[in-house]
């Protein structure tokens, strides 16, 4: 077993303070233990030193994906992030998810996401299934089961610029919701088609893949390579593709239809 | 929405630590320099086979030989007949899009890096990105120069007919197996051979084209690496025959 | 001053597992639904439910069925079980099942493309239908997004810090939003509690930090009652090491997939202890003998046991336990492919909880519903994995059909002023009265209590202790205050209430598990290690005699003369083996 793991000792946080209107980084001095990650000393300045610090935590077992902040510049589960694999010769420093306005210090305004989800329509069988048990291969539920391992951090929304640095927010769903709509366009059972949302109201063109959704993602989901660009294909195949075009009378796919325009 | 951001968003703004602008920066100088490399080559359109002693060497960015097969005469720059296939490839595929959005446009210069503050940012919505979404007909049009360029590998193993190994065909070989390690790792040619479907299991299809796509998504996981190695191997490989046929020095082999 | 208020038929506290069943019931029963997070959506601690669920398809060994099932749950609660809620269980979780994958939940399969199905400890056959390690996830994300698509009001980092009765009925209640500390108060025709647990009352714990027991306390307090709070499952399997991460879970379908116990002489142990079931034999089981171990001296270097996959395909372990292979790789540096775990018992699951009427959810209390973890009587005296998330499924689907069918009874109800300004003045105490209590200290030191003296193992001393520690708590609790006046996101705040709920609980556990003078599942007394036949035959209940003055009651359990013949073969078999 790791009996070699690092000593704790002495280490400095800067944590961001503030709200909506202002803020700054504060300095907190703890001693720490081995193994300690950054949830841990963010919870032991919370109860020993700030009792105001905000922070959104739940599980502290990178199940449940509250706990995202900016650790040392990068969108980090501060609950996945041990204190011993960052330099322990300066200062960490921690700071609320850019993307997001801030509520209080750490806390952000996630709830643009539930209102980006609420536009999915859910997954809706096929017309034409038949009678009793859903049969689905292996193979199919491995490619859908990447996508479903999501915990929903939004640091891939964070970390995405064009939400962070180009504020698109009422423009692009962002990558998380790109996983989502993977998981159902590919769903084998699934009857809807979803290209008219993921090329227009989702916005997939505005994806450049400069990939950092799929660098930050905690969950090692190929953001990129396994949803927004097969996405992107098909949506070359319904839209751009002139050759498949002359082969198809329209553009819906085997038992997709398009979905209801009050849907 | 509205947002405060903690600290001010001029480009180049984050909280990072590490030197996250030394992969910009390398990036920007190994593709400007392959540009330079790929320009002066095109506008000199000479010195693209290894002749002497019965052998067949042709460059691969002057492959297929079209003076050659269609027996015109060659002119400056011909190689701009076959250069736009594989050129028209790499500036379209998803890995080297990644790597010129950031590094070229700074959109972002890397991750969490504030980027250039733009009026308007469009991606891949305007032309000229969103030609991009054409990347599958230069795969297909790079594929079939692949297919080229293992006949010329082949024929680069025989000196008057007679099999040999030298310097020159090894290199070429190596360059072959690199560029089609690249081109069929392709995020297109992936969607194509099976990814587009739904359902990996209904059909005798549908199971063979499950394998393919398993094969291609292996490649495909390593789409970077291969785009690095495979631009590395081929431009050494036109400057190795470069070099020899212009008189530089000899290609050494052995012809058995 | 007038606050935010909202009007529902039917509201439901908590969206976990349960609570988001129960809230879809209700909606899809014509009632005007609202849903109470105390986090965000989708975060509630069923996400860590990592095993899977049981339900008797028999896809994968076609000699399951109901019947077999409910025997095993009998069994693994010590026939303490509520028996119509094990039998309903036992009938409806395949229905369910299926139904979670007609709403897009995706299941690993068989290779007949069917819902595969793992074995567990407790289970005669392979009956977990599962998707990796990661079930619980799948499930809510599945019932959040039919949530979100069935005309259901969210609240979303709202707390509730008191029911609201109208005479006998409890007519909604009253809480903050947490992002501004606004006050918000309901009215509901029926209200479902689907609160979930209470771990946090013990330091070494799996359970989420939301796991403050809030829906016991509260229903407490409106009078409901409850029943078996004194037993406590105690999950074999917890991390030990770092500090930081002590108590984490590390899923029982390690062992269900082959994975092997050993003590820190090599002895694979559980040969002494269940030599028919070894490493899958039932919680409480292999809990305690993990404990045992430790204390007799063949512990690991960090107070734990072994727990070893190496011998196993490491590809398939990657494949089968992939979260558990990252947990262990990046919290404690150990490449679970090639090195033992270390592992040791951790505070996972409270059998007990509000008593209900099996078929509808319903409490003693006109208007109060509740489910899942938070409702007691079907796992009696200790629960099998994999029956708590098709618990939630089974019975968050009844309580919401339950809760939906009583409101549309009702016309309208209103919310009595007094109680209202009573709420209020609660919170606001909190905030801005003269107390001097810190909220962080209490709560250490009644973890502390709890952990001390009524922790995996009990006895007369050590309870009566905690019981006199934990009512010394009592005066003190009224003084909490928060350390900081702030609104706006207040950690200590919002733990005021919650240690206030959690020494509730921890006193219905403290006094029941001293009234129960047995060993028996959750519940092992040092000074009494054998069952007890009076006890074998009586759940405790426990209901407010006004403040922490609590009635407790013996209570026949709940039986089916329908049944008996399936409990009497099960109880032959075992005898016979």
């Amino acid at each position: 077993m790791s009996e070699t793991m690092a000593a704790g000792g002495t280490r400095t946080l800067q944590i961001w303070r503030g709200d909506l209107t202002s803020g700054q980084l504060v300095d907190y001095t703890l001693e720490t233990e081995p193994g300690m990650v950054v949830l841990d000393a963010v919870l032991e300045i919370q109860r020993s030193q700030a009792p105001d610090l905000a922070v959104r935590w739940n599980c502290k077992a990178a199940k449940c994906g509250s706990c995202s902040a900016e650790v040392n510049g990068k969108p980090r589960l501060m609950c996945k992030t041990r204190l011993d694999h960052l330099p322990a010769d300066e200062p960490i420093t921690v700071e609320p998810m850019r993307a997001f306005p801030i509520i209080q210090d750490l806390v952000t305004d996630v709830s643009w996401n539930y209102e980006v989800n609420k536009k999915i329509i859910p997954f809706t069988p096929r017309e034409d299934l038949p009678e009793g048990d859903y049969l689905i291969d292996q193979a199919d539920t491995d490619r859908m089961s990447e996508f479903r391992k999501c915990i929903e951090c939004f640091m891939c929304q964070d970390v995405c610029h064009i939400l962070r640095d180009q504020r698109m927010h009422n423009k692009y769903y962002g990558p998380r919701f790109m996983v989502r709509l993977a998981s159902l366009d590919m769903h084998p059972l699934d009857g809807i088609d979803r290209i008219d949302q993921i090329a227009d109201e989702a916005g997939i063109g505005l994806c450049n893949i400069t990939k950092c959704c799929t660098e930050v993602c905690p969950e090692g989901i190929h953001i990129t390579d396994n949803a927004i660009i097969p996405l992107k294909e098909r949506v070359v195949d319904a839209r751009h593709d002139p050759i498949l075009k002359i082969f198809k009378r329209n553009n819906t796919r085997p038992g997709k239809k398009k979905p209801e325009a009050s849907a | 929405m509205t947002t405060v951001a903690p600290s001010p968003r001029r480009l180049g703004a984050t909280m990072r630590r590490d030197k996250w602008w030394v992969q910009p920066v390398a990036i920007v100088t190994a593709l400007t320099l392959f540009g330079i490399y790929s320009i002066v080559r095109i506008v000199l359109s000479k010195y693209y086979a290894i002749t002497a002693g019965g052998a067949h060497l042709q460059s691969p960015f002057f492959s297929p030989d079209l003076p050659g097969i269609f027996s015109f005469k060659e002119f400056r720059p011909w190689a701009v007949l076959v250069l736009w296939a594989p050129l028209g490839m790499r500036s379209t595929c998803y890995y080297y899009r990644k790597s010129y959005y950031r590094s070229f446009f700074l959109a972002p210069p890397s991750c969490a890096v504030a980027g250039v503050a733009r009026r308007k940012y469009t991606g891949e919505t305007r032309f000229p990105f969103v030609l991009n979404n054409l990347h599958r007909f230069f795969f297909y049009a790079a594929a079939l120069v692949v297919v080229f360029l293992w006949i010329d590998t082949v024929r680069g193993f025989f000196y008057h007919g007679d099999f040999g190994i030298g310097l020159g065909n090894v290199i070429m070989l190596v360059n072959v197996v690199c560029l089609s390690g690249f081109t069929f790792g392709c995020n297109s040619w992936r969607h194509i051979i099976g990814g587009k479907m739904n359902c990996f299991d209904c059909s005798a299809v549908a199971r063979t084209r499950h394998k393919a796509w398993q094969k291609v998504s292996i490649l495909n996981g390593k789409h970077m690496q291969w785009a690095w190695i495979s631009m590395f191997t081929v431009g050494l490989t036109d400057l190795y025959i470069w070099l020899v046929s212009s008189g530089a020095f000899h290609d050494p082999h052995h012809v058995f | 001053m007038a606050i935010e208020h909202h009007d529902f038929d039917v509201l439901v506290l908590g969206s976990g597992g349960s609570g988001l069943r129960a809230a879809v019931a209700a909606a899809e029963a014509g009632a005007k639904t609202g849903l109470v997070c105390k986090s965000l959506l989708g975060k509630a601690h069923t996400v860590m439910a990592e095993g899977g669920l049981a339900a008797s398809l028999g896809n994968v060994d076609p000699r399951d069925n109901w019947e077999t099932h409910f025997q095993d749950t009998m069994f693994g609660g010590k026939y303490l079980n509520n028996w119509r809620m094990a039998e309903l269980h036992a009938k409806e979780a395949p229905d369910r099942a299926r139904e979670l994958e007609h709403w897009g939940a995706v299941f690993d399969r068989t290779p007949d493309r069917k819902m595969s199905q793992r074995a567990f400890g407790g289970h005669t056959y392979k009956r977990l239908v599962h998707i990796g390690d990661r079930t619980g996830l799948e499930m809510i994300r599945t019932m959040q997004d039919k949530a979100v698509h069935s005309d259901i009001d969210i609240f979303m980092e709202t707390t509730i810090t008191r029911l609201i009765k109208d005479g006998d009925r409890v007519v909604g209640c009253f809480g903050y939003r947490r992002a501004s500390g606004e006050q918000i108060s309901f009215s509901s025709k029926a209200l479902v509690v689907a609160t979930g647990g209470s771990g946090r009352i013990y330091k070494i714990t799996s359970n989420s930090q939301d796991c403050t027991g809030d829906g016991y306390a509260l229903a407490y307090e409106a009078g409901a009652e409850l029943v078996d709070m004194e037993f406590i499952q105690f999950h074999p399997t917890g991390m030990v090491y770092p500090p930081g991460v002590a108590g984490l879970l590390v899923t029982e379908a390690v062992r269900g997939e082959g994975g092997i116990l050993r003590n820190a002489l090599g002895e694979r142990f559980m040969e002494k202890y269940d030599p028919k079931r070894m490493e899958l034999s039932t919680r409480d089981v292999v809990a305690r003998s993990i404990y045992t171990e430790v204390k007799e001296g063949r512990g690991t270097p960090h107070g734990g046991a072994y727990l070893d996959v190496s011998h196993l395909d490491s590809d398939y372990v990657r494949r089968k336990l992939p979260s558990m292979y990252d947990q262990f790789l990046e919290l404690a540096g150990v490449d679970i492919t090639k090195e033992p775990m270390q592992v040791g018992p951790t505070c996972h699951y409270f059998m007990g909880g509000i008593k209900v009427d099996p078929d509808t959810g319903e409490t003693r209390v006109p208007g109060l519903y509740a489910t899942g973890e938070a409702s007691g009587g079907m796992n009696g005296a200790n629960r099998l994995g994999g029956n708590s998330l098709g618990d939630l499924l089974v019975f968050g689907r009844r309580a919401g059909i339950g809760a939906a069918a009583d409101a549309n009874k009702l016309s309208a109800v209103a919310l009595p002023a007094e109680e209202l300004t009573a709420a209020q003045g609660e919170v606001d105490t909190y905030l801005n009265g003269s107390g001097t209590e810190n909220p962080f200290q209490m709560h250490k030191d009644l973890q502390k209590i709890m952990g001390d003296g009524a922790g995996i193992f009990r006895d007369k001393e050590g309870l009566t202790e905690a019981i006199s520690l934990l009512e010394s708590l009592e005066s003190r609790v009224d003084k909490l205050k928060s350390p900081s006046p702030r609104l706006e996101y207040n950690p200590g705040w919002q733990l005021c209430r919650e240690v206030k709920n959690m020494l509730t609980v921890s006193l219905m556990i403290a006094r029941g598990a001293l009234m129960r003078e047995e060993s028996r599942g959750g519940h092992s007394r040092l000074d009494f290690t054998a069952y007890s036949d009076y006890w074998a035959e009586n759940n405790i209940v426990v209901h407010s005699k006004g403040g922490y003055d609590m009635q407790l009651t013996p209570t026949p359990v709940f039986k089916r003369d329908e049944l008996s013949e399936l409990v009497e073969a099960r109880k032959e078999s075992e005898k016979a083996s």
